[in-house]
């Protein structure tokens, strides 16, 4: 690999911007492939197509190449990201595993009592109004929701954000009946049911946890699970 | 805590480099039945041999580094390939029964 080309990837990295790496498996040449600037890459529209699709299953994969050859395409897509609302003591817990799984955590809580520096030290936490931090860091198909504060105030209006969102988890703490309650309430508000029922409630695996830090454990997995869920027809 | 483990080898790639030393990079680009590190999953390796990341649960990273350290002499690339029945020069295997390749590359 190129000094520059490793920069290059270095600095997509670092800019959050999607690439995807094209080596010639066996001379080792390589482009890289940015969905932004396709045409800058000089290289074929199937190769091109081959690129975007992985990276949208965020999926690396050789491909045969017209000369009977493969070409390799290592997909660099951003950080995924967990948007936590609630600076809550299961949250203390949830934010350094979820670092730890490769996302980008951002911990959002109005209340600054929760918020202190001494409870989260490091990045800190995102003091707006879970709806406005939600609208302003605008989830996509790579970022997952986990509402925490078990305070209807704060938790719904950062549901609905995040259900109008293409977020691929969506979990929200509270027992059974807790959750009821709030379905009732959003839809109340206009909520479908085939949208509220991308929530999952009560949140996490079950696998008895009983610890703030054993319920963020049982959270991390279910997200995981979410996340490398196989498409519909596909095993794992 | 944004970086995952993985960002840690091509960074360390860079910073052998910005070093003046030399370093070569090993990548998963194929596998066959179960195998413990999925395709995309890199080991950075210095020209002392040192490595970060990984290409396996562990069972290759030992012949994958002693490659590396002549495709870092060569310049040349290379396409390794592990199995568990594999007899070839490579003397090691998978354990678990699966079956990688791995390119290997020096950092110009």
């Amino acid at each position: 690999m190129r000094n520059d080309t490793l920069r290059a990837v270095l600095a997509a990295r670092r800019a959050k911007r999607p690439a995807v790496l094209v080596s010639v498996l066996d001379s080792g040449a390589q482009r890289l492939f940015y969905p932004d600037a396709p045409d800058e890459s000089g290289l074929a529209p199937p190769v091109r197509a081959a690129c975007v699709a992985a990276l949208r299953a965020d999926r690396s994969r050789t491909l045969p190449d017209e000369e009977g050859g493969s070409l390799f395409l290592q997909v660099f897509n951003p950080p995924l990201r967990m948007i936590i609302v609630g600076a809550v003591h299961i949250t203390q817990s949830l934010a350094p595993m979820a670092g730890l799984l490769g996302y980008e955590v951002t911990v959002v809580d109005p209340r600054r009592a929760f918020a202190s520096d001494e409870r989260f030290p490091g990045p800190g936490v995102d003091t707006d109004w879970p709806d406005d931090a939600l609208r302003r860091l605008a989830p996509d198909r790579r970022t997952a929701v986990v509402t925490l504060t078990h305070d209807p105030k704060l938790d719904d209006p950062a549901l609905e954000v995040a259900l109008a969102s293409e977020a691929f988890y969506i979990g929200s703490l509270g027992s059974r009946r807790t959750h009821a309650a709030r379905l009732e309430r959003l839809r109340a508000r206009g909520g479908d049911d085939s949208a509220l029922a991308r929530i999952h409630a009560p949140v996490g695996l079950a696998i008895g946890a009983r610890s703030p830090a054993e319920i963020a454990a049982a959270i991390a997995a279910e997200v995981t699970a979410k996340l490398r869920e196989p498409p519909p027809g596909e095993s794992r | 805590m944004h970086e995952t483990l993985a960002d840690d080898v091509l960074e360390t790639a860079a910073r052998w480099r910005d070093a003046g030393r030399p370093a070569a990079l090993a990548t998963v680009v194929r596998t066959w039945g179960s195998s413990p590190r999925p395709v995309g999953s890199q080991l950075a390796v210095g020209g002392d041999g040192t490595f970060v990341g990984s290409v396996s649960g562990g069972c290759i990273e030992g012949a994958v580094v002693r490659a590396a350290l002549e495709v870092i002499e060569s310049g040349c690339p290379r396409m390794l390939e592990f199995g568990v029945t594999d007899e070839r020069a490579w003397e090691v295997g998978l354990a678990c029964g699966g079956r990688v390749e791995v390119f290997v590359e020096r950092v110009e």
